[in-house]
């Protein structure tokens, strides 16, 4: 992919010029990150530096391998989703659902109406509890200059009472349609084991309403953070659906004009292992790079979201697009926005359906599922035997797909703030890679920080 | 909660990460004594919802401090700091000590909280206890019931 003229590439400049009395002895500057804070799993970065060049950088994940794809073999199609699930506890239904749509391909079936939407509200719970914590407790103390949430609850609380408050709300979709506010349990190929209640579900419009107002509250806050100065021309790639802002279904389209059928994935993506990471690296076929993630989706799907949403997006400083990744923070509190206002939306219409779920009859079969997990489309694609049994299974979550664009964007960051302190230069490190607000734990299939400069 | 004694156990880790699963296996046994009891991952923000309504809570985790393994430690949350170091085997990081540390700063901290740390040594995949917290586990039972037998005297 081409590498953006980002603004740090300027700065650079005028740094390299700098430095240039320096440079008759060479040095090494080696930048560690040993555990990387507020991220979802175990990593580390790396970064060796030579006469102000970055001469390595390797952003390891190692969370130990975990073959989810080997023993689903075997298995029974239904128990895909569940089992799936595991993979992570903030976005549970990210698996749950993309497991189910690939076996609903793989078995000639769909959901349509009321399991639908009730879908399409699980999941936007899953977005408002996985964004809010993401931005708010992790994500938002890096423009603060504060250590962490904690620091952050001393300054401002408010801010952290209402994001708490949001999160919950977001769990308590997850327990209301999905019986259990963490790996919920009434997930399943063809719908629900049981729909629920018309008075719970309605027990959530005053929350929701109250969400919708309090998440424009925190989105306005952040819009008046200071953000570094870099973007990139990402290569955005995004679930779209035509009748929607997508969330848990569509095509895959890129702002290159890649415009794909789910089950076509596998032609235009591939995955290749990387010795210094667990986690597979993910790559278009031919070699270049992509972003998938809040922004990509804001980037492509921008005409879809809701009339409040824009207005938000614009009162917080975001233009139509939004290429510097330090702003995901934004587009997250406004897909927070969006998504309280679906989930109210879907509530408000919601009459129990006559059936729970679509009847599904077993057989052999070859389907693709793919939704936006939080942090990016998230892929499952499976075969089957005659009878129902796993043959084969493949599963692609965001963050393995965007490593190489964290790597890419870690790179230019460095090579741009070659003047920071080690100390400084690692926090800006830090602070890139939660853009991504990467799943490590995901994606192991994360992190330690080192610097060498010489 | 019951009514009984009022109070609540919180039990946090991961039973199939060896001694990180200490904090669930000692809140069973107090359920055993009809204790009230949650299982919880660790993740600070469900524990904030856990204690939301109790008036008296004994949190029991795994620590990590560099003592010796089975070492039991034993803080009063309500006039002490937690050591933010002592739990880091968490796989988030805003984790039970920044939970209790935030819970404090917002006032949301339960009347009464006291927190045991029973020191692990391997956190590796697997069900079984390393001996020395193998042996800690009736002393720290013990602890809590004589502590909430106190309580309610």
């Amino acid at each position: 992919m081409s590498k953006g003229k980002s603004m740090v590439a300027a700065k650079k400049k005028g740094n390299a010029k700098s430095k240039a009395g320096k440079k008759a002895v060479s040095s090494t500057r080696n930048i560690k990150v040993d555990a990387l804070a507020r991220v979802e799993g175990e990593g580390a970065l790396y970064v060796r530096v030579k006469d102000e060049v970055i001469e390595d950088i390797r952003f390891r994940i190692f969370e130990p391998p975990r073959f989810f794809e080997a023993f689903l073999q075997g298995r029974i199609y239904s128990e895909a989703p569940d089992i799936t699930a595991r993979i992570c506890g903030i976005c549970p239904v990210a698996y749950q659902m993309g497991a189910s749509q690939a076996m609903e391909q793989a078995l000639g079936i769909q959901v349509t109406g009321t399991l639908r939407d009730l879908r399409r509200l699980v999941y936007c719970g899953e977005w408002i509890e996985s964004h809010v914590l993401h931005a708010a407790m992790l994500h938002a103390p890096d423009f603060l200059g504060l250590q962490d949430a904690l620091q952050l609850a001393k300054d401002d609380p408010e801010i952290v009472e209402t994001a708490l408050r949001l999160k919950k709300l977001g769990n308590e979709i997850l327990e209301v349609v999905g019986g259990r506010a963490a790996h919920p349990i009434n997930l399943k190929v063809g719908g629900f084991y049981k729909a629920p209640r018309k008075e719970s579900v309605r027990t959530l419009i005053e929350p929701l309403k109250w969400a919708i107002d309090a998440a424009i509250g925190v989105a306005k806050v952040f819009g008046t953070f200071e953000f570094p100065d870099y973007e990139d021309d990402y290569q955005c790639v995004s679930l779209r659906h035509p009748d929607e802002y997508a969330i848990h279904e569509g095509r895959i389209v890129s702002n290159r004009g890649l415009d794909i059928a789910v089950a076509e994935f596998p032609d235009h993506f591939k995955e290749t292992h990387i010795a210094h990471s667990n986690a597979l690296h993910g790559l278009m076929m031919d070699g270049s790079i992509y972003y998938t993630g809040p922004n990509a989706r804001y980037n492509n799907n921008y005409a879809q979201l809701s009339k409040l949403a824009k207005s938000v997006a614009k009162d917080c400083g975001l233009g139509k697009k939004c290429n510097n990744l330090y702003q995901s923070i934004l587009v997250r509190m406004v897909e927070t926005v969006y998504a309280c206002e679906e989930a109210l939306r879907i509530v408000e219409a919601y009459e129990e359906p006559d059936a729970s779920c679509v009847t599904v009859k077993p057989g052999a079969g070859i389907g693709a599922g793919c939704t936006e997990a939080p942090r990016g489309i998230c892929l499952h694609r499976y075969e089957l035997d005659k009878e129902g049994r796993i043959v084969s299974a493949r599963i692609q979550a965001p963050t393995s797909q965007n490593q190489p664009q964290i790597e890419s964007d870690l790179r230019g960051v460095v090579q741009g703030n070659l003047h920071l302190s080690d100390e400084d230069l690692k926090w800006r490190c830090e602070q890139t890679i939660r853009n991504y607000d990467p799943c490590i734990s995901c994606a192991t299939h994360f992190l330690n920080f080192t610097i060498d400069r010489e | 909660m019951s009514e009984a004694s009022g109070v609540l156990v919180i039990g946090i880790g991961n039973r199939f990460r060896r001694d990180d699963g200490v904090g669930p296996v000692v809140a069973e046994r107090l359920h055993e004594h009809g204790l009230d009891v949650v299982e919880l991952g660790g993740d600070g923000t469900e524990l904030m919802q856990a204690w939301e309504n109790a008036g008296h809570v004994i949190l029991v985790d795994a620590a990590r401090s560099g003592a010796a393994a089975g070492t039991i430690h034993r803080f009063d949350a309500n006039s002490t700091e937690v050591p933010t170091g002592l739990f880091h085997y968490s796989s988030h990081q805003f984790s039970v000590a920044e939970a209790i540390e935030m819970a404090r700063v917002l006032g949301r901290l339960p009347p009464r909280m006291v927190v045991y740390g029973i020191e692990g040594k391997d956190f590796s995949y697997g069900e079984e206890f390393s001996p020395e917290v193998a042996q800690a586990l009736d002393s720290v039972t013990q602890a809590i019931l004589g502590e909430i037998e106190n309580a309610a005297t």
